[in-house]
Parts: structure tokens; sequence; C-alpha cells
């Protein structure tokens, strides 16, 4: 597959107030390729929202590259291509609703890039649908909770058709079926159509389940690999402040105790299965 | 004693437009003092709306609200006092902070409650210690802070009135593990040092297995549960209904017991499934 991001020494920082210069990614390079699901961890300050604003040309790199579908994000000519190709979805829904109508916000990104009204309809409705949003189309966004209202602006997005979303931990305010929904909703726009998603998240069990997790720590790509992989660094998780699902926690809780477990657990399934292996083992 | 008490609590909002939705419908509840309650509840069970009765922002469409047995609407210009009485602590809090410094900022509550200086200072220092900002964090503006330190100066802003009830809603949403169990550690640490009754509302259900004694669950605008914490995560399948969760840990061992292995019913922190899984492996000697 064909990257469809690449990250190429991306250096970024900012001036502090009292003159220091804060460097928040130190010459990241990272490849992402086409319909991978991709989840990045890391503390807060860690740089990954930084990183994420660098995939659709909010911010540009102060050394280094970030070309988006051949595309490269300092060429302001493309910032319309790049933004269309690459949608965002932040953490708090207010800052991202526009419009008074439920509908009228997710029409928004079609109208703005000039689809046809019968295609923005036929789109607004699936978009709506896909995040469980329909019934409430007339709705107007205000008397929403907030849950709603971050399901209604990551319709926004997919009403526009990127080839790829960025979420920033979509799902901090949600409740768990809310949680749930939108994170099936992105896998399954991701296994249907072929999506590059990269999601941003402090939930272990949602990275748990995607093809490949980056953890950041101070600016730096700290592991990457599969998500079994990665979480089997449980204590290098913890010592950057990070966790692991409560499945691999038990599993490694037991190992350190010494019994003989897989290094490698990440599911509910593959929890109940060793240690029901374990329990049966012992009668 | 009781501290907060509901008869037929129920609020209506937009009564009489084609918005009419009714958040909460005659709950009666009874939270005792000292007590730390978890509160879950879907998207939309009424929880925020239930809590912001307990300092009198949402007078009851009908029903009462009693705070230490004194209904909290008897006299309308008392409505005030139980702004101290009771500290709430919306989401985000952080986007609340206005002041010049965080010293200021924390300091403001106090003052409009018309405490000497010398209180006020007292206060301010003994609430920055609860949530660990060091002194040279004072003098700073609170916008060049982390969004973890900023939360932490908002909650102390809270704390620095003395509430006698601390109502917190989601306050470790969008922060990092170890941020949040910061802020939940300070939590309990105050909760232990000054008995406050404490409402946490979170969707972490680990977080609230971890911390809470009580669960109170929210569910259709009515109280679904309100139960210990081992009493209410072992209805699981109830509660998956309702559309909430529990944590993994108590997904586990349910499906370990479903598998005929006499695990508890009732584990819900890393620390129990630890601790009975390892006397069940150590107890049978093969």
């Amino acid at each position: 597959m064909p990257n469809i991001i690449s990250a190429e020494k991306v250096r970024f920082g900012y001036q502090k107030e009292n003159n220091e210069f804060n460097l928040v990614l130190k010459d990241i390079s990272l490849e992402i390729p086409q319909g991978q699901f991709l989840a990045v961890l890391g503390h807060n300050g860690s740089g990954k929202s930084t990183f994420a604003k660098h995939l659709n040309a909010i911010l540009l790199p102060q050394g280094g590259t970030v070309t988006v579908c051949g595309l490269n994000t300092a060429d302001e000519d493309k910032l319309y291509d790049i933004r269309q190709q690459v949608g965002m979805v932040f953490q708090n829904p207010d800052n991202q609703i526009v419009a008074t109508i439920v509908e009228e916000d997710v029409a928004f990104g079609p109208e703005n890039m000039g689809v046809e009204p019968s295609e923005i309809r036929t789109r607004v409705d699936e978009a709506l649908k896909d995040v469980g949003m329909d019934e409430y189309k007339t709705h107007a966004p205000h008397q929403l909770s907030g849950g709603q209202k971050q399901r209604i602006a990551i319709a926004g997005i997919i009403a526009m058709r990127p080839r790829c979303i960025v979420l920033d931990e979509p799902t901090a305010m949600l409740d768990p079926r809310g949680r749930s929904e939108v994170i099936s909703t992105v896998k399954r726009l991701n296994s249907e159509l072929g999506i590059t998603v990269v999601l941003i998240t402090h939930y272990m069990e949602e990275a748990a389940q995607c093809d490949r997790v980056v953890v950041m720590n101070d600016g730096e790509v700290l592991l990457d690999d599969t998500p079994r992989r990665v979480f089997s660094h449980v204590e290098q998780l913890k010592s950057v402040g990070l966790d692991v699902p409560q499945a691999t926690e038990l599993c490694w809780q037991l190992r350190k105790n010494g019994f003989d477990l897989p290094d490698d657990i990440l599911t509910e399934d593959e929890c109940v299965e060793a240690i029901s292996a374990l329990l049966e083992a012992k009668k | 004693m009781i501290a907060i008490k509901t008869e037929d609590l129920t609020y209506v909002y937009s009564a009489g437009t084609p918005f009419e939705k009714t958040a909460i419908d005659h709950i009666n509840l009874e939270i005792e003092q000292g007590e730390f309650v978890g509160v879950i509840g879907h998207t939309g069970s009424g929880k925020s709306t239930l809590i912001q009765h307990f300092n009198g922002l949402l007078k009851p469409t009908s029903g009462r609200i009693l705070i230490n047995g004194v209904d909290l609407w008897a006299k309308e210009t008392k409505i005030r006092d139980y702004r101290f009485k009771v500290g709430l602590v919306f989401q985000y809090p952080e986007y609340q902070l206005f002041e010049e410094t965080v010293y200021k900022d924390i300091a403001f509550g106090p003052a409009n409650m018309g405490l000497s200086p010398a209180e006020i200072d007292e206060r301010v220092r003994e609430a920055a210690e609860f949530v660990g900002l060091k002194p040279h964090h004072m003098q700073k503006s609170p916008f060049e802070l982390s969004g973890g330190q900023k939360r932490r100066v908002a909650i102390a802003g809270v704390l620095a009135m003395n509430p006698e009830i601390l109502v917190l809603d989601e306050p470790t949403a969008g922060l990092d593990p170890k941020g949040r169990d910061r802020i939940l550690g300070q939590i309990k640490q105050y909760h232990k040092a000054r008995g406050t009754t404490i409402l946490l509302v979170s969707h972490s259900m680990e977080d609230i297995a971890r911390y809470a004694h009580k669960v109170l669950v929210l569910n259709h605008s009515g109280v679904a549960m309100y139960d210990d914490v081992a009493a209410v995560f072992s209805r699981d399948k109830e509660i998956i209904q309702m559309g909430l969760s529990v944590p993994q840990i108590t997904r586990i061992f349910s499906r370990l017991r479903d598998r005929g292995y006499p695990v508890s019913e009732s584990v819900y922190t890393m620390d129990y499934a630890k601790q009975e899984l390892l006397s069940l492996l150590s107890g049978k000697e093969g």
C-alpha cells in the first residue's frame, strides 16, 4: 500500500512566555500506509495533538516535511486539497459546530466543496445514520448533549468523504455506548470504505482495536508496533504515564507472581481463555 | 445524617414548548453525609440536571430538594448560601479560569464569601496544596499552565470554599492516565481528610470502581440503582442493557463465573482481581 501520509524529520516548537524555546516535536518521522487504522498514545504534553495538527496543515513543520496524498503541506496553493483529503475531528464538539440545525451543520463541508445538492442530501443522511443521529437531523445542536454533538461533528467530516480522518480524543466526553458507537463507526469507515484513520486517544481499549499503535513521549516516537507488541511493554508504558487494558494488566500481574501466561494478552477473550487454562491446569 | 435528600424531584426543560422534555422525573434519593458516590448514566439520563439542583442552579419544576434536612428553596434569599455549601466542579472547569494569577483565581470563591484576608489566604494555600500546586505556581497566570494544572486550579477554587458537599462532573475527561489518577487520588485524599460528601460523575467505570463507595445509576430520568459498588457492578447485565458498562475486569470475572469457576461475583478492581486469582491458584495445590 502506498503511504497516504509521510512525515519526515518533523520539528516543531514555540516560544514560551519566559522566552525559553519549547521543542514539542523532535524530528518525528512516520509513514502511514493508505487504509491503516493507527492509534497514537502519549501523555498530555507528549506532542501527539501537535503532530496531528500537522496532518492537515493546521500547523506547518519548522523543520522537515509532511506529505499528504503526495502533496507537501507547506504548499499553500494545495491547502484546500489537503484539508479535503484529511478531515479532522477534535475533542470538544462545541468548537466544531457552525449551524443551527443538525443536518445543515453536517452539510457545511460538502456545500463548501461544491457538491451537487442531491448528492449532499444523500451524504448528510448517510453520515447521520453512520453516527446514529439520524432521528435528530432537524434538531438544534445546542439542545443536544456533548456526546451527541460530537457525533454530529464526526458526521460533518464523514460527509466530506475524506481519504483520511484524524480524530483527536473524539470519545473523551462520551458515555460508554456513545464511545463504542463512535469507535465502531470509525472502524467501519476504515474497513468498508478504506478510509485511513489516525486516532489519538487515552483509552487503551480503543487503541487495542487498531492495526498499529504509536506511543509518543516528549516529542519523540517511543514505540511503534502492533497493539499486541506495544502493550506487552507494560512497565515501559507505565513509566511514561500510560496504561494498558485491564485484561493485559491482570495477566501481567499474574506473570509477575510466577504464573505461566502468554505475555501478549490483549483482549478480554484472550484473558478469559488464558486464565481458564491456568485454572484448569490447577484442578 | 442525610446530606442530600430529594422528594419527587422533577425538572422539565422548555415546558409548554414543542421542545418540552422531562429531564428528571420524580427522583427520590437519600445520600448520607460523608459518602463517596459515583454517578453514572448514559448521555441524557439526567445526571447534569440532577446535580445542578444540589446548589440551586436549577429550581425544581416540582418536588423538593433538601440539603442537611433543610429545603433549599424554602427561602429564596438564602439560595446564595448553598452555592458555598455545595461546590460544583463542571466539565472542563479550566475554561472558567479568568483571574490574572492562580492565587487570585483560587481566592475568588472565599473572597465572595466575605472571609477576612487572613482566612482567604489560609484557604487558598490549603486548597492549592490538596491539588498539588506548588507555591511557585501561585503568582503565575493560570493560562501559562498545562491543561492538567489548569484543571487542578479550577478544582482548588471550589475546594477553597470548604464545601460540605463536593460534586465533580467528569473531572478527568481528556486527561491521560497519570493525570487522571493524580486528580482522583487527590480528591480521595480530600475526602479522607475532610469527610466531605462527594459525588463523582464519570463515564469511566474503572474510575468509579476504584474510588467510589456507592454508585448512583440514572436511567430514563429516574434512579435505576443506588447501592454499594460491588452490588451495582454485580448487576452487570442490566447495566450494559442501559448503555453503560462495567469495568473490563468485572466482565472477565463474570465470564469466568459463567464457565463455572468459583470466583467472587463482585470483582471490580485490579487489586481485588489479582488477590482473588492468586488465592484460587495457590489454594488448589495440584
